[in-house]
């Protein structure tokens, strides 16, 4: 395995201008997304076709699949030797920066479109959507900016959660799910033989009790009491709170409905993500009963070029669980971690579809695992049915 | 001893400083830090792994 450190590279110092980053003017393409509702309102007045308020998930799971898989993927790594460069270069920071703005004045648009009552209600639910694309995937931004450790892309972050009201993921993330990933104990990896079906509310509710607990621990360790502005998960939730407010008493009563639509189909987005993430990954324990250290083998990659330009390299997951802190801008490919047949976008359209995503994924977790299914993190609920199908002795063929 | 360093990330926990935030206040020692207190900054290392850092 070859990690390297980014804070102590040994490697003798390259000019900047002898390497240049390829995506480097691509990841202002992630500033689309957050345009997706303007693009809607554009497309339904020039066509005058309703369904186009639909744009947002036509986009994220129609077109975005297909440029997957005509533009492919890319493994190319930054050298060593140019990462801490990458790394300071505040232009990438003002990638991710620049969503938030965009995120905000295309709620208000969608608020404005929804309070003037000419929408149907199939046409509010499309703009409902559309804007939860944008919150979905603002989940993402503020994942980039959660795992830094300046307080103002901390502070971002959380302001990037008030459209989803899912301000505890700036902890639970950070301090629940990076310490649990691909164990049983963590809500947010899913198992082997665990539809997304089973997966959402167990994720939702077990992350929101998780990230409770982890907050009041560190402020009961202070001497505080839980209930307190100093408790982040209360004060990010306020944001959400006066946020909300705010839209309706602008603009009516008649936007709080649409507001709540897009909220959860924006976490629950997120949470499609998570499921692909690490699904049927196992860290192996060590004698002393703690679990081995994260390694890239323990999150599925995906070099998919399109949806890592749309997500910050969310996709080089590998990376990104070894090494928290790493940039998006300079997270690597691993030739060790298991690899998604696809970008996000398409696995997203599988995974919604329980059978499908047997037949794909399943045989992938096997064959990571050298045909041993012993070695998965596997449902409990399904554990008979999984050994029984894959167990010693069966061959490693797809679910049917 | 009195500081100590995550290996991934660098983060630091010097026991003059303490760390107020995570709940532990200046002169905490580090043998009072819980031994599942995980690196609040990049959740990979615990404190076991934690290397003294002067």
């Amino acid at each position: 395995m070859t990690t390297v450190d980014v804070r102590h590279s040994a490697e003798p110092e390259l000019t900047p201008a002898a390497w240049t980053d390829s995506k480097r003017y691509a990841w202002l393409l992630g500033l689309l997304v957050p345009g997706l509702p303007f693009m809607a309102w554009a497309l339904v007045e020039a066509t005058g076709i309703g369904l186009l308020w639909f744009f947002g998930p036509l986009f994220v799971f129609g077109v975005m699949p297909v440029l997957d898989r005509v533009i492919g993927d890319d493994t190319a790594n930054p050298p060593d030797s140019v990462v801490q460069w990458l790394e300071q270069d505040r232009y990438y920071r003002w990638c991710t920066y620049l969503y938030l703005p965009l995120q905000y004045a295309s709620l208000v648009l969608a608020c404005w479109l929804w309070s003037r009552g000419d929408l149907s209600v199939v046409e509010s639910l499309g703009l409902a959507l559309t804007v939860g694309c944008v919150c979905g995937i603002a989940i993402n931004t503020a994942h980039e900016l959660g795992h830094k450790r300046a307080s103002v892309e901390r502070w971002l972050s959380k302001v990037a959660l008030a459209q989803s009201g899912y301000g505890h993921f700036f902890i639970e993330h950070n301090r629940g799910h990076h310490v649990r990933v691909a164990t049983p104990e963590d809500p947010a990896s899913s198992r082997l033989g665990e539809s997304f079906y089973a997966f959402l509310p167990r994720t939702v509710t077990g992350s929101l009790k998780s990230s409770w607990g982890l907050e009041a621990l560190r402020l009961r360790r202070g001497g505080s009491s839980p209930w307190t502005i100093e408790n982040d998960i209360l004060n990010a939730w306020a944001m959400t709170v006066v946020l909300f407010v705010a839209l309706t008493a602008t603009f009516g009563l008649s936007v709080l409905p649409w507001l709540l639509v897009q909220a959860v189909f924006g976490f629950s987005l997120l949470e499609v993500v998570n499921y692909l993430e690490h699904y049927g990954l196992l860290r192996d324990k060590r004698e002393d009963g703690r679990y081995v250290r994260t390694a890239p083998r323990h999150s599925w990659n995906s070099n998919n070029v399109s949806s890592n330009v749309l997500l910050y390299h969310l996709q080089r997951h590998s990376d990104h669980h070894a090494h928290p802190l790493r940039r998006f801008q300079s997270l690597r490919h691993f030739d060790e971690a298991p690899e998604l047949p696809s970008g996000y976008a398409s696995m997203i359209v599988l995974a919604v579809l329980p059978p499908l995503w047997r037949r794909v994924m399943d045989p992938r977790v096997l064959a990571h695992y050298g045909g041993d299914v012993t070695r998965a993190n596997i449902h409990p609920p399904r554990r008979e049915r999984v050994l029984r199908r894959y167990g010693p002795g069966k061959a490693a063929g797809p679910a049917t | 001893v009195s500081a100590f360093r995550c290996p991934e990330c660098g983060f630091t926990y010097d026991e003059e400083r303490g760390n107020p935030r995570e709940g532990f206040r200046p002169g905490t020692p580090w043998s009072a830090v819980p031994d599942d207190w995980t690196c609040p900054d990049c959740g990979v290392e615990g404190k076991p792994d934690f290397e003294p850092a002067g």
